[in-house]
């Protein structure tokens, strides 16, 4: 019998139905590999005696021939996620110790469905970053790596790593300017974030509110797809959550992508673009040109000033949201003298490098006096960004691009260390997206010259993601690549 | 445009976070290199663009004005580093 952490959620929920085997059976051989890869230090919190308790109940309804779309399902949770009961730090010293009394809709949502959850996943402090090394609890390592640690990206890397070692059937992710779809492509999974508004946002730590939005992480498209499914939805809890109906995105897998059109964006072609992700960006596009979609040259003129204005934006609203920190309700507590120097100290001890870099740059944006250079021509560049995306979906129906400049880079990586400028340009195929608050799915479509994944990224309308499944759908059985 | 290290020190006050006055020059090194790279934005011409304020299309719902998950007082308080009497405790504010 195949090992059964090698199975989909498709597979296992199959094999469940049929009582080939228990979801206990199933919540213990993946409890078995979160031992087997402690080193990769990807959890950071493990539950397993709740998922097996969770893993009994759903099993009793299994039996009865009842049971939702994850029923007996063991999920990773990306530790930025609210969860009841369960320690949930956003991977900051600032949150060690805080135990949530209520939890996200996300994963409420995702326990409704029937899952369980074997623990809590390593990510970027307050998911700032893009390589994991921002965590309190240190860097996940990528299991793709070889000889020397490579990052598993981020800042969803505890995610990505954990669906790649088969530490999970699946999990979840977030994504504010590329922390689901770039370690996705780092670690050779699949992940989607959805348009802003699908899921909500209620009990996910906050970072960047008018770009932050969860999405799945998981072995295929067709598992990204139950997942999206079970984790979206209208929520009366976040005022940005949105009533269109979610979709059932498995319908659309396997469908027909003739006269679909790819639009290829010209702007995306950067000088001194990695020669090796270009020839697999030119080969995805011609995978569904061969399928009878048809590829079209669109132009995004202002993706050159996305980056400037996410790092305008986000630590702008950073700063705005992590005032919260104040040593005061929950969290992190350091004495002082006074009211404010207790603040201050709490939250100088509390807050790392990269997160007190980005509340600065965003308390600088938002002051009295530069409010108008930066913060508020930021606001307007993102219109054009997003208008750019607007006119360029006039003549195509889906976006092709690659989803990050390079594959996974070594941890603690001299010139990603030295210049954060070089460290956010990672995102540079991602953010644009972000700012947009478009749908996008990362997926592996082959390795490099050192075996290592690369990600292509599938960009769609605004809650059109049905399109980025089927043409998602259609890629992965084209390029036909390996799980690791 | 570029920052002196007062303005470093006024950023860092205005944060709420303590900045050591050895890594002020740093800091303000840093942050000029950043500066100086959105700076790209200025060529970009916004005249008679509206500032984006979110990519949400949908009316801002109105909810009403009621409670809807009360008395909840421990469960508010129970992840607070010191309390007492059902309160937070703040350091002494009055002299």
């Amino acid at each position: 019998m195949t090992e059964l952490t090698e199975l989909t959620i498709a597979q296992a929920s199959a094999g469940l139905k049929k009582k080939e085997f228990t979801a206990v059976e199933l919540t213990e051989a993946y409890i078995a590999n979160m031992d087997k890869h402690r080193n990769l230090n990807a959890y950071v919190c493990e539950t397993p005696d709740k998922a097996i308790a969770q893993a009994k109940i759903s099993q009793e309804k299994i039996n009865s021939g009842q049971g939702g779309d994850l029923e007996g399902i063991p999920l990773g949770i990306k530790d930025l996620f609210c969860t009841k009961g369960i320690a949930t730090t956003a991977c900051s010293n600032i949150l060690k110790g805080f135990v949530p009394p209520y939890e996200s809709t996300v994963t409420a949502n995702l326990l409704q469905a029937g899952a369980n959850f074997l623990g809590k996943l390593n990510l970027d402090e307050f998911a700032m970053g893009g390589s994991n090394e921002t965590s309190a609890f240190g860097p996940v390592i990528n299991p793709w790596s070889k000889d020397v640690p490579l990052v598993a990206g981020g800042s969803s890397g505890g995610s990505a790593a954990a669906v790649a070692a088969k530490m999970c059937a699946a999990a979840t992710g977030t994504d504010t300017g590329g922390s689901i779809r770039q370690p996705a492509a780092f670690c050779g999974v699949t992940g989607i974030k959805p348009t802003y508004g699908r899921c909500s946002r209620y009990g996910i730590i906050a970072f960047a509110s008018s770009l932050d939005q969860a999405g799945p992480i998981a072995k295929d498209v067709t598992d990204c797809a139950i997942m999206l499914k079970a984790m979206a939805g209208f929520d009366n809890k976040d005022s940005t959550s949105s009533q269109q109906p979610v979709p059932d995105f498995c319908k659309v897998l396997g469908a027909d992508v003739r006269g679909m059109r790819i639009g290829i964006p010209k702007e995306y072609r950067v000088d001194g673009l990695n020669p090796e992700i270009a020839s697999y960006w030119d080969k995805a596009a011609a995978m569904l040109k061969d399928k009878g979609a048809e590829i079209v040259e669109i132009s995004l003129p202002h993706t050159k000033y996305a980056l400037a204005v996410y790092y305008i934006i986000a630590p702008a609203e950073a700063s705005s949201n992590l005032a919260r920190y104040d040593g005061l309700r929950y969290g992190n507590r350091v004495d002082g003298e006074h009211l404010d120097d207790m603040y201050t100290n709490s939250r100088t001890a509390g807050f790392g490098k990269e997160v007190k870099r980005r509340i600065m740059i965003g308390t600088y944006v938002l002051s009295a006096g530069y409010y108008d250079a930066y913060y508020l021509k930021a606001q307007k560049v993102r219109r054009l960004i997003r208008d750019d995306f607007i006119k360029a979906f006039e003549k195509c129906d889906i976006i092709l691009t690659p989803t990050a400049p390079s594959a996974a880079f070594a941890i603690g990586d001299e010139s990603m260390q030295k210049d954060p400028i070089t460290m956010w340009l990672n995102d540079i195929f991602t953010v644009s997206i972000s700012l947009a608050g478009l749908p996008a799915m990362s997926l592996p479509i082959g390795l490099n010259h050192d075996g290592l994944p690369l990600g292509m990224q599938i960009i769609g309308k605004s809650f059109d993601e049905e399109n980025v499944f089927k043409a998602g759908y259609c890629l992965e059985q084209q390029a036909g690549f390996k799980r690791k | 445009m570029s920052i002196d290290a007062n303005t470093v020190k006024k950023i860092a006050f205005l944060s709420h976070l303590k900045i050591e006055d050895d890594k002020v020059a740093a800091t303000q090194e840093e942050f000029n290199k950043i500066l100086q790279w959105v700076d790209q934005l200025k060529e970009v011409d916004t005249d008679n663009v509206e500032p984006l304020v979110s990519v949400n299309n949908e009316h801002l719902r109105l909810r009403q004005d009621e409670v809807t998950e009360g008395n909840q007082a421990e469960a508010v308080l129970a992840n607070a580093p010191v309390k007492e009497y059902g309160y937070f405790v703040v350091p002494k504010v009055v002299e």
